[in-house]
């Protein structure tokens, strides 16, 4: 996989979000290519270790870096991320890790389904064969622990938010709203069209580690029945 | 071992540590005390580690029935703390025994205090912290807020040699005008002439404020012409301040995780306790500084509460004690017992 450039800024950005946080910034706009520069670096300062640093947040455009002031500041980490980006440019990134969940498109567990399918002049059918071809790049995680911020959701069900939002939606719901989907991975007051249900934990604070999903994975919507549903469930419960 | 009965736990009572960190690029915000300077110092009271769990009472404290013998300090906000019905002072060690009752009251300034005990608070560790996150059900008592009939364990610990207490003239003041001093960013380039109302007019506290945030009104921060309503949204730090489009700045805090609207600026981490003891109706002025400026004062807290752990706290004389002495029960208790004598 190479790096297109001309949608990354020539040179990270740098900004200051208090005295304990550094953002890098590498482009204004939510795209694979700008993702891509971001997994990498992200990869690569996971395994440098930094003096000082204590966090490394992945987002669309950025990464956060949260420090210890006491041990380390800007001024020493700029010219460091600055060398260790530039080194990229030869590197080619591994391949993401494709990340398969089942989810079950019954009635029951998509309420809204049939309204996406009549919104977009579709069978219900066809809504689940659109939603399970993609392989979807996971942006960013955030709002609730372990929430997947997705692109590439296809146009052709791209549904508008609930006018009103749902108080509680169960976790493990799958939804739409506008140009995004993804899963909700605890009970949640949420607004999303809710369009099946996937009986894996994407957040388990019992399990070695609680959180499913990462930045920079891959996707993949596996449709699955309702008997499957219900075994995965116990199984997993 | 069993500390404490939860006989009135107050509205909104927690168990929190210093916070849960390594998981926010996994969307688990940080949480712990609001207020760390008073967290911290209610746990050196109690001659606890600065990792020890501590109960976080907001607005209005409780009634808890003592289970056991330990030492208690209560920092941050005054809530008119007693035991057995006697007044007792904030910022200082007090012994207690079972049997007796502790008891405290509506807030009378600050908004959040700190009940440290011997040990600390014992819950599970959930991902590394015992912070109780509401939000997401984890942390702290089952991951709720403290309910009546609770029993709060604490983990095993000396007691103290003698009482400490924190010296009158360091223990902080909660006025009800607030300066936070801010850097100015990460999305300051939005905001042409919104800068300088942002730095130069006074905010109010509205009751929209809790551990997610506080939500402030006053003069209006524009944006400048052409700049989009929303950025992409990016996990939010502690202390950003967002300016969402009716331009009413939301101070950002420890339960929250995203956020989709440009922050004109992130209050200082060293100010963050100031803003955990704001009220609704309390205001707000922020003060622009640098980084630099940022870190000096990041440093100087950092030496001042290193200073006073190693500084001889412990209160040995009545003279020194003032008149609180006659009110501190291990002074009762020894009169009590030279009454039966004579």
């Amino acid at each position: 996989m190479t790096i297109k450039k001309e949608i990354l800024y020539p040179s990270p950005r740098f900004r200051f979000a208090g005295d304990r946080g550094l953002l890098m910034v590498f482009g204004d706009v939510i795209d694979p290519v700008v993702n891509a520069r971001i997994r990498a670096m992200a990869n690569r300062l996971e395994s440098e270790c930094l003096q000082g640093v204590e966090e490394i947040i992945p987002t669309y455009c950025a990464l956060i870096l949260i420090y210890e002031p006491l041990e380390t500041t800007p001024d020493v980490l700029i010219p460091i991320l600055s060398s260790l980006n530039s080194d990229l440019e030869t590197i080619d990134l591994p391949d993401p890790d494709v990340v398969e969940l089942p989810v079950c498109y019954h009635e029951s567990l998509g309420p809204d389904l049939a309204h996406v399918a009549e919104i977009n002049g579709l069978t219900s059918q066809e809504v689940i064969e659109i939603h399970t071809q993609p392989l979807y790049p996971i942006y960013m995680i955030g709002f609730t622990p372990g929430f997947p911020y997705l692109g590439g959701l296809p146009e052709a069900i791209h549904t508008p938010r609930l006018k009103s939002p749902r108080t509680r939606v169960a976790a493990g719901s799958v939804g739409i709203a506008n140009n995004q989907t993804g899963i909700y991975p605890i009970d949640s007051p949420g607004g999303w069209q809710l369009i099946g249900r996937c009986p894996v934990k994407l957040f388990d604070p019992e399990r070695e580690n609680p959180i499913l999903l990462k930045a920079g994975d891959r996707l993949k919507f596996i449709p699955i029945s309702l008997e499957r549903f219900h075994e995965i469930s116990e199984a997993g419960s | 071992m069993k500390a404490l009965k939860i006989i009135q736990p107050g509205p909104f009572t927690t168990v929190q540590d210093r916070g849960r960190f390594g998981f926010q690029q996994f969307g688990v915000p940080p949480c712990g005390v609001m207020d760390r300077w008073a967290g911290d110092i209610a746990n050196l009271l109690v001659g606890n580690g600065p990792d020890a769990a501590v109960l976080e009472f907001t607005v209005m404290g409780g009634r808890m029935e003592v289970l056991d013998a330990f030492d208690l300090a209560l920092t941050g906000a005054d809530m008119g703390l007693s035991i057995n019905g006697v007044s007792c002072k904030n910022w200082m060690s007090h012994r207690v025994a079972p049997g007796d009752t502790i008891q405290l009251g509506p807030v009378q300034t600050g908004c959040r205090s700190y009940l440290a005990i011997t040990g600390g608070i014992d819950v599970p560790v959930v991902m590394n912290s015992r912070s109780s996150y509401i939000g997401a059900k984890i942390g702290g008592m089952q991951g709720r807020v403290i309910q009546p009939k609770d029993i709060l364990e604490r983990r095993p610990q000396a007691l103290l040699k003698n009482t400490l207490a924190l010296p009158d003239d360091k223990i902080p003041l909660y006025p009800s005008k607030i300066i936070l001093r801010a850097i100015p960013g990460p999305q300051d380039s939005f905001f042409g002439d919104g800068m300088e109302t942002f730095f130069n007019c006074v905010y109010t506290v509205t009751p929209n404020a809790d551990r997610m945030g506080y939500r402030l009104e006053g003069p209006v921060v524009k944006r400048k012409q052409g700049m989009p309503k929303s950025i992409i949204s990016e996990p939010s730090l502690p202390g950003g301040v967002q300016i969402p489009e009716d331009g009413q700045p939301i101070i950002l805090l420890a339960e929250q995780t995203v956020g989709g609207y440009a922050k004109i600026a992130t209050v200082i981490s060293s100010d963050l306790p100031k803003l955990a003891q704001a009220v609704p109706g309390n205001t707000i002025r922020f003060e622009p500084v640098t980084l630099e400026q940022a870190h000096r004062i990041y440093r100087d807290r950092h030496d001042r509460f290193k200073a006073l752990e190693t500084a001889d706290l412990g209160v040995k004389t009545p003279a020194a004690m003032g008149k609180d002495f006659f009110n501190h029960p291990v002074f009762r208790e020894r009169m009590e017992k030279y009454m039966i004598q004579i």
